[in-house]
């Protein structure tokens, strides 16, 4: 098929399947989805706007937004799920974002608070009971840095002042109490949760720990979560090229990193989208100077560093040359490897804040295709980075539904799905490889030069799976 | 077994009626229950001649969960055998007041506290309809039947014609109706005659005239109602023919909300507004 002829078929796929739709659903989701084709300029996608009731979306809410995402990772602050036991335990470790630290000691990361709201709570408040905890927690882990308390739905209806009992518990205890308002019904999808979140660190922590010299080389990464060791294997090129990591934000990270995330030379975006706001704040306010980076595949993770490199100094420019070249033959290896068993294999990728863009040069080092993809919860800044990113004919999907990403994955046939634990088994049943590109499905790092490895061998270990010929593609 | 929900201003004296009445229909050898809807809980003290009774929610906070009460723990007979029990709730300000009637209800239905010999429910619900919980005592299979009790200040009629509002929503999907006002009078102009105009409007009726006598207030600072008090005043009477007409009252009406602009005019009208 010509590039034409792939553009104008994957356009009537999208008619195909939005077919089944009623005309209202049909005119609100066909704005979320275009074929990428240079010759119109209507390519844009509609994002960050209500889902269609009735439909099955994957997005979450804000809670899952600011507790699951932005606060979880933080290891040595007490989070409090705060109102019914559902939401604190289904959020519980769910999420792969790795710490270092003695569990229970200065990493609360594997536990799970929650104020376990019962019926006599909504009735009467949950405010005495959450200064009590915070009482409890403060007694039992006396290591803990700070308490952030997470809004569950309940607590927004029936108005508790989380406010004022973390003003006074903060002073009571002398350590930072921070309330966040994430109740889940709040936005339509988690996408304000990490912005709530974010106001949060603005409101609470930023600018008020102790202050510390900042170095000529200190740098800090922005929305990295350290799934399965992804912002270690960041932090390791990052330091090979002579600068220092003070802060991440916040896989694996600390109560002091996000009071001083300021303190540095440069900020290095990763996940854009729930973190762009904070490091926005703090260049406004701070001056403190930003900008984003991709550590996925040997292409990416070189512009990366080269572009990073030209913030500072010629040292740091000799070292990342050479971190480059010192790199250059062990990734050529890896490429050697696999290219030959994954080259013309196409993919179809559906994940959050960066993955859909960020990921691309990986899978075209490997010599794969990235046919379709979208974000949950994207804004349309978000889209416009990634279109440009995409080959013309790739299909663009916002908030796609359960149906229209089964159709379209029958209509394209493509050779790997990526995406999460709810689609996983949907589209193995189907007899297709599939990656978990949320959690790296127990694998990872999956970022920089000890990530790409790894990232390569499970793609192969997906695609070319002996267990694939033993079931059959319905299509096939 | 007829469900009774009282509604209207805060202030305007539902507890003092609903009692007074309650007591009159027990008089007549009815066996009537009353249930106060209000985190206050004020709704029985001139039946058990106390302050307030333990109410639902404060003893299951002390016990743990509702599933840890006994119905006699919170189902007192008082004067002339009439059965109170109070939902309780938060003091303002904190926490979810509605859903604290909605547990207490669920309660007493479950644990059978409407027994089959009951031929009265008294709901005595807080001020306005605020939110879902304190339309609770009218949604299905509940109250039936609605007073709303008013006088003739404006702020009261307001009340009384939102009240009417949520009545319409409940009665259009539900069988709760409309079965009169109760002017509580506060001695303003031509104030029957105003009632009468505005229970027309809203396609109902003034079941009773309740006129203002200070005997209730005497009554009152001994935590009894009128008819224990002085059973032969005058007022003690008013309350017996408001209960006899509770009893044979027949007209239940889906209610008739006035706009804004409409129940201004009455008021103007009858003179309370000036132009």
């Amino acid at each position: 098929m010509s590039t034409r002829e792939t553009i104008d078929f994957r356009k009537q796929v999208v008619e195909e399947v939005l077919e089944i739709y009623p005309e209202k659903a049909k005119k609100n989701r066909r704005q979320h989805i275009a074929v990428k084709d240079s010759e119109c300029s209507s390519c844009a996608v509609k994002s960050n706007t209500k889902t269609v009731p009735g439909i099955m979306t994957a997005r979450g809410c804000a809670y899952a937004g600011a507790k699951g995402v932005v606060w979880g990772p933080v290891k040595d602050v007490v989070h409090i799920s705060h109102g019914p036991v559902g939401c604190g335990y289904y959020s519980w470790g769910n999420r792969r974002n790795l710490a270092d630290g003695e569990i229970g000691v200065d990493n609360f990361v594997p536990f799970l608070f929650t104020s376990d709201f019962q019926e006599s709570d909504i009735i009467y408040g949950g405010d005495k009971k959450l200064e009590k905890i915070i009482s409890e927690v403060v007694g039992l882990f006396p290591n803990a840095k700070g308490v952030s308390v997470l809004s569950e739905c309940p607590v927004g209806l029936i108005g508790d002042d989380i406010e004022s009992v973390a003003r006074r518990t903060s002073l009571e205890h002398n350590l930072p109490v921070i309330p966040v308002r994430c109740e889940g019904f709040r936005g339509i999808s988690q996408s304000l949760g990490h912005h709530i979140a974010n106001d949060a660190i603005r409101d609470h922590l930023i600018g008020k720990g102790p202050a510390r010299e900042i170095g000529p080389y200190d740098i800090g990464i922005i929305g990295d979560y350290n799934i399965g060791g992804d912002a270690w294997a960041s932090k390791k090129i990052l330091e090979e090229m002579g600068l220092k990591v003070v802060n991440i934000w916040t896989g694996d990270s600390t109560l002091e990193m996000l009071q001083n995330g300021h303190l540095v030379k440069l900020n290095l975006i990763h996940c854009f989208r729930s973190m762009n706001y904070i490091a926005k704040y703090m260049e406004e306010t701070y001056g403190t100077p930003w900008i984003e980076f991709n550590f996925f595949g040997p292409t990416k993770i070189k512009e990366s560093i080269l572009k990073i490199a030209a913030q500072f100094d010629e040292r740091i420019m000799e070292k990342a040359l050479k971190v480059i070249e010192k790199y250059t033959a062990p990734m050529q290896k890896v490429i050697d490897t696999y290219r030959p068993r994954l080259e013309g294999k196409s993919v179809m990728l559906y994940v959050g804040g960066l993955r859909p863009r960020h990921i691309v040069g990986a899978y075209e080092d490997l010599g794969m295709e990235v046919i379709g993809t979208g974000y949950e919860f994207a804004h349309k800044e978000d889209y416009e980075k990634t279109i440009p990113a995409l080959k013309e004919g790739t299909l663009i999907y916002d908030d796609v539904t359960a149906l229209e990403l089964e159709e379209f994955v029958k209509k394209l046939k493509p050779d790997l799905v990526g995406s999460g634990i709810k689609e996983k088994y949907v589209f193995e049943k189907m007899g297709l490889p599939f990656r978990q590109m949320h959690s790296w499905d127990y694998s990872g790092p999956y970022h920089g030069y000890e990530g790409f490895p790894i990232f390569a061998r499970d793609m192969d270990m997906a695609i070319n799976s002996p267990t694939w010929k033993a079931i059959k593609a319905p299509w096939k | 077994m007829r469900q009774i929900a009282i509604y209207g201003k805060g202030g305007i004296g539902k507890s003092t009626t609903t009692q007074n009445t309650v007591v009159a229909l027990a008089e007549m050898g009815r066996k009537v229950t009353i249930v106060g809807c209000d985190p206050k809980a004020d709704s029985t003290r001139l039946i058990l001649h106390s302050k307030a009774q333990t109410t639902v929610m404060d003893l299951a906070r002390e016990r743990g969960t509702v599933e840890d009460l006994e119905l006699e723990d919170v189902l007192v007979e008082g004067y002339l055998g009439v059965r109170c029990s109070e939902s309780g709730g938060p003091e303002p300000g904190v926490g979810c007041a509605g859903r604290g009637v909605i547990t207490a209800i669920n309660f007493l239905e479950e644990n059978g506290a409407y027994t089959t010999d009951t031929d009265y429910v008294f709901y005595d619900v807080l001020g306005d309809v605020v939110c879902g919980g304190f339309a609770m005592p009218i949604r299905e299979n509940k109250a039936k039947e609605i007073y709303i009790v008013t006088s003739g200040e404006m702020m009261a009629m307001y009340a009384a014609n939102n009240i009417s509002k949520g009545i319409l929503k409940y009665a259009q999907t539900g069988t709760v109706r409309l079965g009169g006002l109760i002017c509580n009078s506060r001695q303003t102009d031509k104030e029957n005659e105003l009632i009468e105009a505005l229970a027309k409007a809203l396609n109902t009726q003034m079941i009773h005239f309740m006129p203002r006598d200070n005997e209730v207030q005497r009554a009152e600072v001994r935590k009894m109602t009128v008819i224990e008090y002085n059973p032969t005043h005058k007022q003690a009477d008013e309350y017996r023919a408001l209960a006899k007409k509770i009893e044979r009252n027949t007209m239940m009406t889906i209610p008739t909300p006035l706009s804004m602009d409409a129940l201004e005019d009455l008021m103007m009208e009858f003179g309370i507004m000036e132009m």
